[in-house]
């Protein structure tokens, strides 16, 4: 549900309501400065744009930046000229305090701390517009999270610090030195000669100045695919704490939710409040706790995103019981599509850590062949034990 | 032709002046609307073609080393002071210009098309802020150069790296999808007016029937174009009129070996009768 608001009638001037509607558009998520309510007040000036689609059309290209962003545009467009502050069902990243970006707190509106002392999903007030922020503005209520599992009721503040430092030892193990090529650098360990002979044309053949090169840190990146499906709910903790600090850990990491649905998290998991990340994300895995397709998510993985994310450098970390409504081949199909990125797949399975646990679930056992590594993963411990065997990678 | 949000996108980029960053999948004619850009204002195209490792000395400037080295012996020879020489020999007339700083010391505003930008590395990512934000090159040597007429600048990008948001921010956005049948046929028309209108609407048909099957590369407008002057090299009016040339003709659509093994005679056959 997003924090649907509509233009104040009030409102003096048309400068008034695009900075209105650019609030509205930051309130959900999209990153805009005041810079940009300039332009866009511009480009309606350059527009002479009378039609309310001319005016979509004209603001689309200032407010977005990204592909997510132009698809959620149009509804919040809607949203805020068009629908007098109708709720929408819409799964947008919701924030706790009043819009404020810049206010970083694990703190919910209602000023108890989130996480351990409390219920950190409990709806502030019942009446729907209790944050009275300025005229005109409706707020949806927010009924429809108490019938939802929260991750935010599961994950506490602390074991995501605890996370963050298991997720940055094995981001470090997985780091991959191995390249062959050197490049220029200003502390290396070799003379770059090219670059000499080079810069030596400048002083008549001289080389005065001795330029280096080294081996650079070729990064691996790490792509996580988590099951948030009715079978694994009782592990989801533990991993949704992992990825939290794997995204905290490293900038370059992606992490994607699954369950009859792809999600793309990563965006979201990018705030600085670990918990409202959390919170957002819960909102993003609408449908949370149920069936799982795996095949399928895997299927749409590989060959949408991956196509962008993965090369041969990333290392792609599903972690799923591996219990699959679908067809096993489905599943066996989709990761040898997703092997040809030349990337490395890990699949941590939270049942291999039982005792005689056997991999006999068909979809199990058709991605066996496909994996690097196929290993346990119950607890945050389990995790940190990993880190030998991903160097040995 | 382009849809009415690019061309509003368009519109604005080129009264802003802002540069603007156009995004989508490959061959949805990205690079072609610089091009046209370029055409209809009548100006000239500056591109500059990103890779891994593109840097400063390749995208804005050099030193024209060995013009400078000659000019220093002709100084010594001459016997002119060497200050007379450093002033001479750090000149613009020893810069060599590469495609970046030759956009902005253009006479007429050019369009200067950034082509792939992801392909770059993050380090080229930043040397374009200065230029895209404030249209000025600071040469060390020389001095700030600033723009007479500020470049009109189309980015392209097809997703290879997610670009940095402070890249993001300076430029309008627009994502270019594959366009509509009516749109297609309108680009098909234009390209080929010689064309029998029926067989058009059908080439229209069974590219758009194509991209909905699962591809490794989906076929973009060039393929389209391709396609369809193969089929009327071929001599074929209609496209249920004979399979085989039919199968032949889509090595101009199908780029890689397993499309062309997952469509088979039958799928064409399926494929062309929906669009027939």
């Amino acid at each position: 549900m997003s924090r649907v608001t509509k233009f104040a009638a009030q409102d003096a001037g048309p400068a008034a309501r695009v900075a209105g509607f650019m609030a509205h558009l930051r309130a959900n998520g999209l990153r805009l400065g005041a810079g940009e309510t300039t332009v866009a007040l511009h480009a309606l000036g350059a527009m002479n744009a009378y039609s309310p689609d001319e005016c979509r059309n004209a603001l689309r290209p200032i407010c977005t930046g990204c592909k997510e962003d132009v698809d959620q545009f149009d509804d919040l467009f809607d949203a805020y000229w068009m629908d007098m502050g109708r709720v929408r069902t819409r799964a947008v990243p919701k924030l706790q305090t009043k819009g404020n970006n810049d206010v970083h707190s694990s703190r919910d509106a209602a000023g108890e701390a989130g996480g351990s002392a409390g219920n950190a999903t409990t709806p502030d007030g019942g009446d729907g517009d209790a944050e009275s922020d300025g005229e005109g503005k409706l707020i949806a209520t927010e009924v429809r999270n108490l019938s939802r599992k929260d991750l935010r009721d599961l994950v506490r503040p602390e074991e995501i610090a605890e996370a963050e430092k298991v997720a940055r030892k094995l981001g470090d193990a997985l780091r991959d030195r191995r390249s062959r090529r050197r490049i220029a650098a200003g502390k290396g360990d070799r003379l770059h000669f090219r670059k000499i002979i080079r810069r030596s044309l400048a002083t008549g053949g001289e080389p005065l100045q001795l330029l280096k090169k080294r081996r650079p840190d070729r990064t691996r990146n790490i792509v996580t695919l988590c099951d948030v499906s009715g079978s694994m709910s009782v592990y989801t903790q533990v991993f949704l704490a992992f990825i939290a600090g794997l995204m905290r850990a490293d900038q370059k990491a992606d992490a994607y939710l699954f369950h009859t649905r792809l999600v793309r998290i990563t965006e979201t998991l990018r705030d600085k409040d670990a918990m409202r990340a959390i919170g957002r994300m819960s909102l993003m895995a609408d449908g949370f706790g149920g069936g799982s397709k795996i095949g399928a998510c895997l299927d749409r993985f590989a060959t949408t995103y991956a196509k962008r994310f993965v090369d041969g450098r990333s290392v792609v970390v599903i972690m799923s019981d591996g219990y699959d409504t679908d067809q096993p081949h489905v599943i066996s199909d989709a990761l040898q599509k997703l092997r040809k990125r030349g990337c490395r797949i890990i699949w941590m399975n939270p049942l291999k850590g039982w005792r005689d646990y056997a991999p006999v679930t068909a979809g199990m056992k058709a991605a066996l062949p496909h994996l690097d590594l196929f290993t346990s993963a119950n607890t945050l411990s389990d995790l940190a034990v990993l880190e030998g065997e991903l160097t040995r990678l | 032709m382009a849809s009415d949000d690019l061309a509003v996108s368009i519109h604005l980029a080129l009264t802003l002046g802002r540069p603007l960053l156009l995004e989508g999948a490959a061959g949805v004619g990205k690079t072609e609307v610089a091009r046209v850009l370029a055409e209809m204002q009548d100006t000239e195209l500056v591109r500059l073609q990103c890779y891994e490792g593109l840097d400063a000395a390749q995208a804005i400037y050099e030193w024209n080393y060995q013009k400078q080295l000659l000019s220093i012996r002709a100084s010594a020879e001459e016997g002119t002071t060497g200050q007379a020489a450093e002033e001479r020999i750090f000149s613009r007339d020893y810069l060599l210009e590469r495609p970046l700083l030759a956009a902005i010391t253009k006479d007429k505003a050019p369009i200067l098309l950034i082509d792939e930008v992801d392909r770059a590395d993050e380090e080229f990512e930043a040397y374009l802020l200065e230029i895209l934000s404030e249209f000025q090159i600071t040469i060390p040597e020389l001095g700030t150069i600033k723009a007479k007429h500020p470049p009109i600048v189309i980015l392209t990008c097809n997703g290879t790296r997610d670009l940095s948001d402070a890249l993001r921010r300076r430029c309008l956005y627009s994502y270019v999808n594959y366009p509509d049948p009516q749109m297609e046929l309108a680009i098909l028309n234009a390209r080929h007016p010689d064309l029998n209108a029926h067989l058009a609407k059908q080439i229209i048909g069974f590219v758009q029937k194509l991209r909905e099957e699962e591809l490794e590369k989906v076929p973009g407008i060039a393929e389209m174009l391709d396609f369809a002057a193969a089929l009327s090299g071929l001599g074929i009016a209609d496209l249920s009129e004979d399979p085989e040339q039919l199968q032949r003709a889509l090595i101009t659509l199908l780029k890689t070996q397993s499309d062309q093994a997952s469509i088979t005679t039958e799928v064409t056959q399926r494929i062309a009768g929906k669009a027939a």
